[in-house]
């Protein structure tokens, strides 16, 4: 047996740290998919006639829609009857402030390391934590509505800001974009919802943590993010499940809008539970995020750390509308044991002198398979366009695989697009000559892994990029023997 | 310091080493010579632990330790160091930020606090002059791109850094011009004390005007057939190795 494969038979994941689940009394929807649920949820959420018929239009839609069979992803067909797609933990009434909120809720977000307590944050990153289908609370409020930014869970949004929540809500990834963001408009239950008005510099950044913890629950939050002309948003997403036999579905809708001169930072550390060694329970994860440059010089920068997940779906997209945008996608995309990921992203040069870039680094282990999917599409008005690609993908073993599909597709022939991929092997050299200074191997590993991410993890903000790289480290701890 | 008995290695069935005999006490130098193919790397490697190479018979103690018993990095943090003969390219990773975590593990094994950023730097900024070595050079990805000699000298001051008992320098030499050469030598015999030792792997004479060793071994078929002082070097450098061949394939008849 060769060292590379004896490596890979001293694999074992690290069991995963934050799968354990909380019993508390909830509030919820009963199994199964109806419009009688539908209408269930809305009358829940008190919401207004025009969004349940949003709702019901959606799910009418979905029930004529076929589910994709394109990804380079294989599981067992998800019975939509058998889900419930509502749970909210019971508050007896909706908290005002962090002190009205439930300790025990509290407490499950103190254990995710993520406290909600605000005189205790130093770092002074507002979060809004949904756990299961409600958002359990929003911190700095108050800091925020100074500057006239709006932060909040969906529904408050709902009820309080009506007139945004319509006018930009589904005008992104419209309702029945695809199967799984229809189910999305259809059954959504919360969400994050951010406001940036215009010429506002957003002072911290804005943070969403989910939390899946019902079992047999769907989740399917919506996040609407809009900044204004000449304002700037770091928006940060942070997501755990508790570790179960069955596959939990989480289907999620990400809406970024960037008006003139706007910039919008959207990153994402993925971390769901990937099911165990056998590939047994898991997140499906199918998301649709995707944002429009629609100003001019705007600027949307997607950067994802995906280390979790059973089944990664997703595709964050940009359409780069406004003359002068730029759009960016920076992602690492680990797979270990036997997850499966299929993920990329779109670029959609409509306006002039549009740029994108994309740098994929894909690292997979054990049995698992990798796919990066990308698109560059660049339309007939879009002249000086141009795009750069960097697809990496890094093999740990030879029982893994890595796949690269480009799509590119050009109507102006001022486009300038490259694209470059490189596949490696992790290299017992590498990891040999590590070990001879003193390192072991784990740390050889990480060490390895962090550098070949290093491009895409110089995005994320500093306290991120940290708990990335531990992240990184962790899910391919005890890959290499 | 060293104890090697009866040494056998193999790798893919294919014996390598052949009886490998070899006593290095502290203060000394001893090079090891021999034509291509005979075994040198192999027994660098063996030493260091890699686990391609199968041992089959023999025994190393290394400071009254059993040194075949000890997983690769221990054996660095024990004391060995192995300046390669192709330094590995580890893309993203900066030679700083590399050594900083190996130090520091060598540091947590021996029982002895990490050295904070402030430190780390200024004892970066003390071993570098030893092979006069850029800044530059070490915030770059390790080896990435680095010529032949800055390779080398990166070994050389990953030395220094590390502060090893016993070092094994294969081919060290190899890709070196004059200067390079004097450089990287002198950054060895600065790094000689009475407490550590060195053996220098290579087939040139060459080296062995700058680190004088106490010793000089010919090693051929996986055998040290010849042993000397630095003499025998000279004679090697004069006759070739071909008068040494033959002796060696005559008597095996
Ligand atoms: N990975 C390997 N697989 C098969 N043979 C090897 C391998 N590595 C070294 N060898 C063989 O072992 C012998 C000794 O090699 P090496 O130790 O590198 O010699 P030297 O360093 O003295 O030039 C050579 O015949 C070489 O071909
Ligand atoms: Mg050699």
């Amino acid at each position: 047996m060769s060292k590379d494969n004896q490596i890979l038979e001293e694999f074992t994941s690290k069991e995963y740290e934050h799968g354990w689940s909380v019993n508390y009394e909830a509030d919820e929807a009963p199994v199964g998919l109806n419009e009688e649920i539908i209408r269930w949820i809305s009358a829940k959420k008190e919401e207004p006639e025009w969004l349940l018929e949003w709702r019901l239009k959606a799910f009418r839609t979905w029930q004529t829609m076929e589910e994709p069979e394109w990804a380079n992803i294989h599981y067992p067909k998800v019975d939509f009857q058998k889900l419930r797609y509502y749970s909210a933990p019971k508050q007896t009434k909706k908290p005002k402030s962090l002190d009205e909120v439930d300790p025990e809720l509290l407490a499950i977000y103190e254990r995710l390391g993520i406290s909600l307590n605000e005189q205790k944050r130093l770092q002074g990153i507002a979060v809004d934590a949904v756990l299961d289908s409600v958002s359990v609370a929003t911190t700095f409020k108050d800091t925020l509505a100074k500057l006239g930014i709006i932060f909040c869970s969906f529904s408050e949004a709902v009820k309080e800001h009506p007139e945004l929540v319509k006018k930009y809500l589904g005008s992104v990834v419209p309702m029945t974009d695809n199967y799984y963001a229809a189910l999305n408009s259809a059954v959504f239950s919360d969400g994050s919802f951010c406001y940036i008005p215009k010429g506002v510099r957003c002072p911290m950044e804005l943070s969403t943590y989910f939390r899946i913890n019902a079992a047999n629950t769907g989740q399917f939050e919506r996040t609407l993010i809009v900044a204004e002309d000449e304002s700037y948003v770091s928006y940060l997403e942070g997501c755990t499940a508790p570790q179960r036999d069955e596959n939990q579905l989480h289907a999620a809708v990400v809406e970024i809008y960037a008006a003139a001169h706007a910039e919008v930072k959207y990153s994402t550390v993925q971390n769901w539970f990937p099911g165990d060694k056998e590939g047994k329970g898991g997140i499906y994860n199918f998301v649709t995020k995707r944002g429009i440059c629609a100003g001019d010089h705007s600027k949307i920068s997607w950067t994802q750390v995906e280390t979790g997940s059973a089944v990664t779906w997703k595709y964050p997209s940009c359409i780069l509308k406004g003359d002068n945008s730029v759009g960016e996608f920076y992602s690492v995309a680990v797979t270990n044991n036997m997850q499966q990921a299929d993920t990329g992203t779109k670029m959609i040069h409509i306006g002039k002198n549009t740029k994108s870039r994309i740098v994929s680094k894909g690292i997979s282990a054990g049995k698992s398979q990798n796919s990066y999917r990308g698109q560059v599409q660049v339309m007939k008005r879009a002249t000086n366009a141009r795009n750069f690609s960097q697809c990496d993908s890094l093999l740990m073993g030879d029982r893994c695989g890595a796949h690269t599909f480009p799509y590119i597709d050009i109507q102006n022939p001022t486009a300038k697009v490259e694209h470059e991929a490189t596949t490696s092997k992790i290299g017992e050299d590498q990891i040999f000559y590590c070990n001879q200074r003193g390192i072991d191997t784990e740390d050889a590993v990480a060490l390895i892994v962090n550098g070949y991410a290093k491009e895409v993890l110089n995005q994320l903000p500093m306290e991120f990029a940290v708990e990335a790289q531990k992240l990184l480290a962790l899910t391919l701890e005890g890959s290499v023997g | 310091m060293l104890t090697i008995k009866n040494l056998h290695a193999s790798i893919e069935g294919t014996p390598i080493l052949r009886g490998i005999n070899l006593e290095v006490k502290a203060g000394e130098v001893h090079a090891i010579m021999g034509p291509n193919g005979s075994g040198k790397s192999t027994l660098a490697s063996v030493l260091a632990g890699r686990e391609e190479y199968e041992v089959t018979e023999g025994e190393v103690i290394f400071q009254g330790k059993d040194l075949l018993e000890m997983a690769p990095e221990d054996r660095a943090r024990e004391g060995v160091f192995l300046a390669f003969q192709y330094p590995v390219e580890i893309p993203g990773v900066s030679s700083t930020n590399f050594l900083r975590t190996a130090l520091n593990q060598v540091r947590e094994y021996r029982g002895q606090e990490p050295l904070d950023a402030v430190k780390f730097l200024s004892l970066m900024k003390e071993k570098m002059k030893l092979v006069e070595i850029d800044q530059k050079l070490l915030s770059r990805s390790l080896n990435e791109g680095f010529s032949g000699g800055e390779k080398k000298r990166n070994e050389i001051f990953q030395m220094a850094m590390l502060e090893p008992t016993l070092s094994i320098l294969d081919e060290t030499d190899s890709g070196l011009d004059i200067d390079a050469l004097r450089i990287v030598s002198n950054g060895v015999n600065q790094l000689k004390s009475d407490k550590n030792a060195t053996i220098v792997v290579t087939h040139y004479q060459r080296l062995l005007d700058y680190i004088v060793p106490d010793y000089v071994h010919v090693l051929y078929k996986g055998r040290i057939v010849k042993s000397g002082t630095k003499e025998l070097a000279l004679e090697l450098e004069e006759k070739g190795y071909d008068w040494i061949k033959e002796e060696v394939d005559s008597a095996a008849v």
